[in-house]
């Protein structure tokens, strides 16, 4: 679909002649996904008000009376304050109790949840400069002991959250932007440029509110002595009973939450730690619990456990991607006393035949079938969600004989030993990553292809807490990357790919001088990339700015630096007669409040 | 009095391995793009993990001393508070499996030794060869598959909420502590078998002892006044070492059972480089074993008057 189609298509719907839904409909059978298309709306538009089938009908008619729900966790919550949860599972305990203006449904739409209606140029809630957005919030919202929300706990919470002594993990979505309170209904939030992805602040997993009136005296430095932050006062549809870090989270039905009807729930509790195999067991097999959190367990086991017959296992889509990093620096020349330094080039991949080689030695295909199962994707893609920026362009393709063809004619011959070399230059790499069992087993999927090849892979694994860390006297972290190859997942926390795609910019190469904190893991960088992600940033219309990262992944993978291998994908084991509402865009418990049983 | 240094020495050594590990409590934030890499250095400066090891030492010595144990990088509460809402889960499992231990051991070693060789004897040194060969996380996954999954009759996910009332409430503990105590009382009952059964063979040979039978004294009393009390001095050593390495021994049965305990709390503190917690939790354990090795000693004063102090 071309440009001046799609403005069609949007004429239509703000004349009414098409349905919100029915363009997400033809949207996504174009390969655009839901939040894109919404988003589209609201940029061109039209209003963003979610669709009443964005999340599945909720058919409760009363508050409570559904009994108990046990949800198990095999990561243990820790904290229960937003603003410091580190890892999904401490926001999803967080997200029990505390609510963002809105989240993102499965189809992509924003649902509103403390926001009265999401913002769209048709209701002045978004202006079409695209420089800020205006929520209303929902009136009649109380927090948990009786007080009233109001603009000013949203007003507060971007206050808390970019103090930089509070050292919140959602500083992110604060910096960079003015929040301004237009009355006590009502908040602005400015942004410094025209901003295309503006549904960042307030909104899903690190947009979740806490009162200012318990927390005003805790910002900055000694954010950590709040008592409320181990006994949560938030909206939510539960509320705090007990809580043991690292062990188990209790909550209870909210008799005054703001959504009638709902919670379905009377109790709730979520229990933490052990390992997910037996956690797939607890639902999928004796049925102890009613929900299982991320079951990273072998698939063979998973479709044995499902065949009891109690529970189902779901699969969501993520942007993860696991891939192979090859480096474009020498981590065996020191200048200045660095390795790996961003002057340097490495000796054999600076070689584009080389790159390409080791590329099409990547057995996607047998690592998908042998290690991932339904848990990943394979894919040739970087950028792979939302749909509509994963590239039609690239064509992976695994073949050991055109490997050599390459290597042949680029003119690497095969020493005696059988591996190839070049000028004194020996195809030798050191291939490094986490220890973890999918991971070694891929590691020696590759190497076994790679050494039909002539090329010769040293395998090293470092233990995830090391390898994972920002430990600045440690040699083996990945963004230290002293290392020819590595692999590694890397995740991406919203539906917009603009905070994702920076890893590859020149500015953001991984060096001494910002203690190897730049993401650009790889040191790869093009003018061409940069400029693109540049002009991106500032691009409003949806459908140029799609294609830019379509050629910023295109490029990236077009180098070989970057070989991607699979698409992650959210692994939850639920029992039949439970009705989760959940989201690959969101945090497992972003809707808990309609979740629900039926007979 | 020796008890002192030991325990500064301890802690000078388990501080500065903690401190050389490597690893960072905050890896999870390495790796999310929408943290800025500035609050990962601030919260690493707030916590004072950059500063040098020694200055961290005394600032953690002086605080423990004046009672302050820290507080958790990960949960961001205190230690102390941690390691209390955990104590009393972890002294009923353990204690009660120590004390089945005890219960298998004692009766069954004595009964053993005082017919060597005859067919009890037999099994029970089959038998206790089979417990203590036997690693606890593999009898654990074999009772949850037999007990749990095939029968259906224990829960294997520990609760520490039981909302039940009354009897009600007994049974559920009970229920859900049988397959973690009976793992860990048997593998320990086991290994404790076959000790009591020698250290009363090596009594029961004694000169007193058929002094005793000679005088005529009935069986009974000549095993439990002269033969066990005699045999219990090196059981009790045992033992007493043996009760601080179980709450460690404990960690893999708490994984496998999600009991709530220390031990898993020391685990996932390692797996999260919690810094302060496995200070607090090994130091802890240090504390023990230095407290059981005392009551060793006063326990030998009592069975044996010539041992103690005077």
């Amino acid at each position: 679909m071309d440009e001046n189609g799609l403005r069609e298509l949007i004429g239509r719907v703000k004349r009414g002649t098409l349905s919100r839904r029915g363009f997400v409909r033809r949207m996504a059978a174009v390969g655009f996904t839901a939040p894109m298309a919404t988003q589209l709306l609201a940029i061109s538009g039209v209003s963003a008000q979610t669709a009443p089938e964005a999340v599945p009908p909720y058919p409760g008619t009363r508050r409570g009376g559904g009994g108990p729900l046990r949800v198990l966790y095999w990561q243990a919550q820790t904290l229960l304050n937003p603003h410091f949860a580190v890892g999904t599972t401490n926001q999803d305990a967080a997200r029990v109790f505390y609510e963002p203006l809105a989240g993102w449904a499965a189809d992509g739409t924003l649902h509103p949840i403390l926001a009265a209606e999401i913002p769209s140029v048709d209701n002045g809630g978004l202006a079409e400069d695209g420089r800020s957005v205006t929520w209303k919030l929902k009136r009649g919202v109380k927090w948990h002991d009786g007080q009233d929300f109001s603009a000013d706990d949203v007003v507060f919470n971007w206050e808390y959250g970019r103090h930089p002594a509070t050292a919140g993990v959602t500083s992110g979505s604060y910096r960079g932007v003015n929040v301004v309170k237009v009355d006590d209904h009502t908040v602005r939030v400015e942004f410094e440029r025209p901003t295309p992805f503006w549904a960042d602040t307030f909104v899903a997993s690190r947009g979740m509110l806490i009162p200012k009136h318990k927390f005003q005296d805790f910002v900055g430095a000694n954010s950590r002595d709040a008592p409320t932050n181990l006994r949560p006062v938030g909206t939510g549809a539960y509320r705090f009973v007990s809580f043991t870090p690292g062990d188990t989270l209790r909550g209870e039905l909210n008799p005054t939450y703001h959504a009638e009807n709902r919670p379905f729930f009377d109790t709730l509790e979520i229990k933490g730690g052990g390992d997910a195999a037996s956690a797939a067991r607890a639902v999928l097999q004796t049925g102890d619990f009613d929900f299982a959190w991320s079951l990273r367990v072998e698939d063979d086991l998973l479709r044995r456990l499902e065949s009891a017959g109690r529970g189902v296992v779901s699969y969501l889509p993520t942007g993860g991607i696991e891939h192979i990093q090859l480096n474009r620096t020498d981590p065996n020349v020191e200048v200045n006393g660095e390795r790996a330094h961003a002057s340097t080039q490495h000796p054999a991949f600076r070689d584009p035949a080389v790159r390409q080689a080791i590329a099409l030695l990547v057995d996607r295909d047998s690592v998908q079938r042998f290690i991932y199962g339904r848990g990943g994707v394979a894919t040739g893609n970087f950028l792979n969600q939302p749909p509509r920026f994963a590239s039609p362009n690239t064509r992976p393709e695994f073949s050991i004989e055109k490997a050599n063809e390459v290597l042949d004619a680029a003119g690497w011959v095969r020493g005696r030993d059988g591996i190839r070399a070049k000028d004194g230059v020996r195809l030798r790499f050191v291939f490094q990553t986490s220890v973890s069992a999918p991971r070694q087993r891929t590691q020696a999927i590759v190497k076994q292809a790679a050494l039909r090849a002539g090329i010769d892979i040293e395998l090293k694994s470092v233990v995830g807490s090391v390898f994972f860390s920002a430990d600045v006297g440690n040699p083996d972290t990945y963004t230290k990357f002293f290392a020819d190859i590595q692999m590694y997942n890397t995740t991406m926390p919203q539906a917009d790919p603009q905070l994702f795609m920076n890893q590859f910019t020149s500015w953001e190469l991984s060096t001494r001088e910002n203690r190897w904190q730049g993401r650009n893991i790889t040191r790869w960088h093009s003018d061409e990339y940069d400029a693109l992600f540049r002009a991106a940033e500032g691009e409003l219309d949806p459908v140029r700015r799609a294609a830019m990262f379509i050629r910023m992944n295109d490029l990236v993978v077009g180098s070989n630096h970057i070989i991607p291998l699979m698409n992650q994908r959210l692994v939850n084991g639920h029992l039949k007669n439970l009705r989760p509402v959940l989201s690959g865009w969101e945090n497992t418990l972003w809707l808990l409040r309609d979740w629900h049983r039926v007979a | 009095m020796i008890a002192i240094p030991s325990l500064l020495g301890i802690s000078v050594i388990l501080f500065t391995v903690l401190a050389l590990a490597p690893g960072d409590p905050f890896e999870e934030l390495a790796t999310n793009p929408a943290i800025p890499p500035e609050v990962r250095l601030q919260l690493r400066a707030s916590l004072g993990m950059d500063d040098p090891i020694y200055i961290r030492y005394f600032r953690w010595l002086f605080a423990m001393l004046q009672g302050e144990w820290g507080f958790s990088f990960v949960s961001r509460i205190n230690v102390d508070q941690l390691i209390l809402q955990r104590l009393p889960t972890t002294l009923i499992v353990i204690g009660s499996s120590q004390i089945l231990a005890l219960a298998i051991a004692l009766p069954v070693g004595v009964l053993a030794a005082t017919r060597p060789y005859s067919i009890f004897d037999q099994v029970v040194n089959t038998l206790a060869f089979v417990g203590f060969s036997l690693p606890t996380f593999f009898t654990g996954l074999l009772f949850i598959m037999f007990f749990s999954i095939w029968l259906g009759w224990l829960p294997f996910v520990y609760n520490t909420n039981i909302t039940a009332t009354g009897w009600q409430w007994w049974w559920e503990h009970i229920r859900q502590s049988i397959m973690p105590v009976l793992v860990l009382g048997l593998f320990q009952g086991a290994a404790w078998t076959r000790f009591v059964r020698s250290a009363v063979l090596d009594v029961i040979r004694l000169d007193h002892v058929t002094t005793a039978r000679a005088k005529g004294l009935p069986e009974s009393r000549v095993t439990i006044r002269h033969v066990v009390r005699n045999a219990l001095i090196p059981v009790v050593t045992l033992v007493a070492l043996q009760m601080p390495i179980v709450f460690g021994g404990a960690i893999v049965t708490e994984q496998i059972f999600r009991v709530p305990g220390i031990g898993s709390l020391l685990i996932t503190a390692i797996l999260a480089n919690d810094t302060p917690v496995i200070m607090a939790v090994t130091f802890v354990f240090a504390c023990l074993v230095i407290f059981f090795n005392l009551l060793a000693d006063i326990i030998y004063g009592w069975l044996d008057p010539r041992i103690s102090y005077r």
